[in-house]
């Protein structure tokens, strides 16, 4: 068990794709705990279960069965409504390819989750500049995502993620876009913002080096967790 | 989320695709200009029609005289003079006309100075400009004296003046009706076309004595060639009209068997059915333009589902960062309306202009009503919400992370 309070439990949760008469398991039965204040990196090979884990993490699926408490609450029978509130205020997502909108500036995205938040628009940019200053993006407020680097746009993807002060922070391959320094620095961000601000992390990583940061490692196989401890790659 | 900030998310989204943005307006610029203008051009034809129908004079009857046969040969109606100055005053006297006056026209020769015009001269009663509708714009109209005088007094159309005398008033001179010397008493008002499309101006009138015993000559004297009545009420129409044959074929003396030798022609009917179908060619250019305006409306449905398909991923992220399916679905549906209203505004514009181009180039009269420019509005602004429900609903029940994964 964790040291912490604890945020997230999974209770033998299962999530299966029905496609005609076929059906696919992708999660056998998992049970999980994570504390406020953890760092976790989960990892496996392809197909074994983990994005579908974090997309049920997210709020962005439902499981199949089985139960999912945040803060205590049992999120798994919530209305589409409630999942939303959920994703604006206590998750930040971090994806892989960024998902910034093509044609807003590095601030309109970055202040998009307050809109939702409703945030009078005074305020929304006044959080947005702060957050860019945060990254160290302030002087590039006006830019669009196609004139900022891969590691500036990830950049601002999290100062986005960070916009409604979540408690949890759900990363999908953050660093898989970008180049071995761009990802220590991304990575830097990320144990700053655990270790400073005690926000929660959870990381899904191929790599390594990634999982690293981390101070606790779930590994999938075939959508089982197969390991779940200290770092040992 | 409040909605002003989610008009805002539309009308970004929709300046940041200009070209997509502006022709999916053109189609329903084209769609609701194209109903200003036909319902304008639709309304100017029927107000061209009421407006003959109003200065022909209202519930008005003429009453022609019969069919000669000479011969075996039988001719057509008004040809037997069997009707007589008597009869019109005995129209005039019976209880559901108001007002009758013999007509006794023909064409004459006008001169004046060195100017000359034949114009058609009717010899009419006194009562006659009162059943037209058509007042005396400067001098008098004839009295009884004139018409018991046989005077040679004239009052002249428009078009009559203005050919004989330009700009000169015509009221105190003399002028020459087939060589006799005519005083011109009075001047008619202009009244412009009558529904056939003649001009009403281009004739002129004197007192019915005069023109069958002094100008026309008359082979039977004191028959004219129709009587013109106007009934008293609209109501009252089919009853008079009954009277009168009663009271004519009385004063004819015809047996039960006889044919009537006059016919009488109810005009009121005549005009109710050239309005009614210049309003039905009003509503078919209105329903045609709606077409135009409906295919506006399924090409903004169109172009709204592609957008719903090419955004899938910012749908996608925009719920994974707390949109609700509410704001999803307020976000296209207030695009799509957006885009109608505007649409919809400067096709109103281009509609009014049209209608002024129109009415500026051509003849034709075109009114532009409020009610049309409303209506047109307020139907696009409803085909937006219509054909942009139906792409927005898909949008905002994308699964947020099936949104999310599309490629």
């Amino acid at each position: 068990m964790p040291p912490n309070p604890e945020l997230i439990r999974i209770e033998n949760l299962s999530k299966e794709y029905r496609n005609g008469p076929q059906s696919v398991q992708v999660l056998h039965d998992i049970k999980l705990s994570i504390g406020a204040g953890e760092f976790v990196a989960i990892m496996g090979p392809s197909g074994s279960g983990k994005s579908t884990f974090m997309n049920i993490l997210g709020c962005l699926d439902t499981p199949s069965s089985g139960r999912y408490f945040l803060n205590g609450r049992d999120v798994s029978t919530l209305a589409s409504d409630e999942l939303a509130n959920l994703r604006n205020a206590t998750l930040g997502f971090v994806f892989q390819g960024f998902n910034l909108l093509k044609r807003a500036s590095a601030l309109e995205n970055v202040a998009l989750p307050l809109l939702y938040a409703d945030i009078g628009v005074a305020a929304r940019t006044q959080r947005a500049l702060a957050l860019l200053e945060q990254i160290g993006l302030e002087a590039r407020r006006d830019a669009r995502p196609n004139e900022l680097s891969g590691g500036q746009q990830q950049r601002v993807a999290i100062a986005r993620a960070l916009a409604n002060n979540p408690q949890i922070i759900l990363a999908d391959e953050p660093t898989g876009n970008l180049d071995s320094h761009t990802s220590q620095e991304i990575m830097a961000i990320f144990s700053r913002l655990n270790q400073e601000r005690g926000i929660t992390i959870v990381l899904v990583t191929h790599e390594a080096d990634i999982a690293r940061y981390a101070k606790r490692l779930v590994r999938f196989v075939d959508g089982k967790i197969v390991h779940d401890g200290a770092v040992d790659v | 989320m409040k909605l002003r900030d989610i008009t805002a998310e539309s009308w970004h989204a929709m300046t940041m695709n200009r070209l997509r943005t502006g022709l999916t307006m053109l189609g329903m610029i084209i769609g609701v200009g194209a109903v200003v203008l036909m319902l304008a051009i639709g309304q100017g034809a029927q107000t061209t029609v009421n407006d003959s129908i109003a200065s022909m004079g209202s519930n008005l009857f003429i009453v022609l005289s019969g069919a000669s046969t000479s011969g075996g040969l039988r001719f057509g109606a008004g040809s037997a003079p069997t009707l007589t100055v008597g009869d019109a005053s005995a129209i005039a006297s019976l209880a559901t006309i108001a007002q009758a006056t013999p007509v006794y026209p023909g064409n004459a020769q006008l001169a004046y100075a060195a100017n000359n015009w034949s114009t058609l001269v009717s010899g009419v009663g006194t009562s006659y400009t009162d059943i037209r509708n058509w007042r005396v714009e400067a001098g008098r109209d004839f009295d009884e004296s004139d018409l018991r005088s046989s005077a040679r007094v004239v009052l002249l159309g428009k078009t009559v003046a203005s050919k004989l005398f330009g700009n000169e008033n015509p009221v105190g001179k003399t002028l020459r009706i087939k060589n006799s010397p005519f005083l011109v008493i009075g001047l008619l008002e202009a009244k412009g076309q009558s529904l056939d499309g003649r001009d009403q101006d281009d004739s002129a009138l004197i007192p019915v004595t005069t023109a069958q015993t002094k100008l026309f000559g008359n082979p039977f004297p004191g028959t004219v060639r129709y009587i013109m009545a106007q009934g008293k009420t609209a109501e009252s129409m089919k009853d008079a009209q009954q009277e009168m044959t009663q009271l004519l074929r009385q004063r004819h003396r015809l047996g039960a068997n006889a044919e009537d030798d006059f016919s009488i022609r109810d005009l009121t009917a005549m005009a109710q059915a050239a309005a009614g179908s210049a309003k039905a060619m009003s509503l078919m250019l209105g329903a045609i333009a709606s077409i135009s305006l409906l295919v506006g409306g399924i090409g903004i449905m169109n172009i709204m589902l592609v957008s719903v398909t090419e955004r899938t991923r910012e749908i996608g992220l925009r719920m994974a960062i707390g949109a609700r399916r509410r704001d999803i679905l307020l976000q296209f549906l207030l695009e799509a309306m957006i885009l109608c209203i505007i649409g919809g505004l400067v096709g109103d514009m281009i509609g009014i202009g049209g209608a002024w181009l129109v009415s500026a180039m051509s003849e034709m009269q075109v009114v532009v009503t409020l009610w049309s420019i409303l209506l047109s509005f307020l139907f696009s602004a409803t085909i937006g919400i219509f054909f942009g429900y139906y792409p927005a609903r898909r949008a905002a029940t994308l699964k947020p992370v099936e949104a999310l994964r599309y490629e």
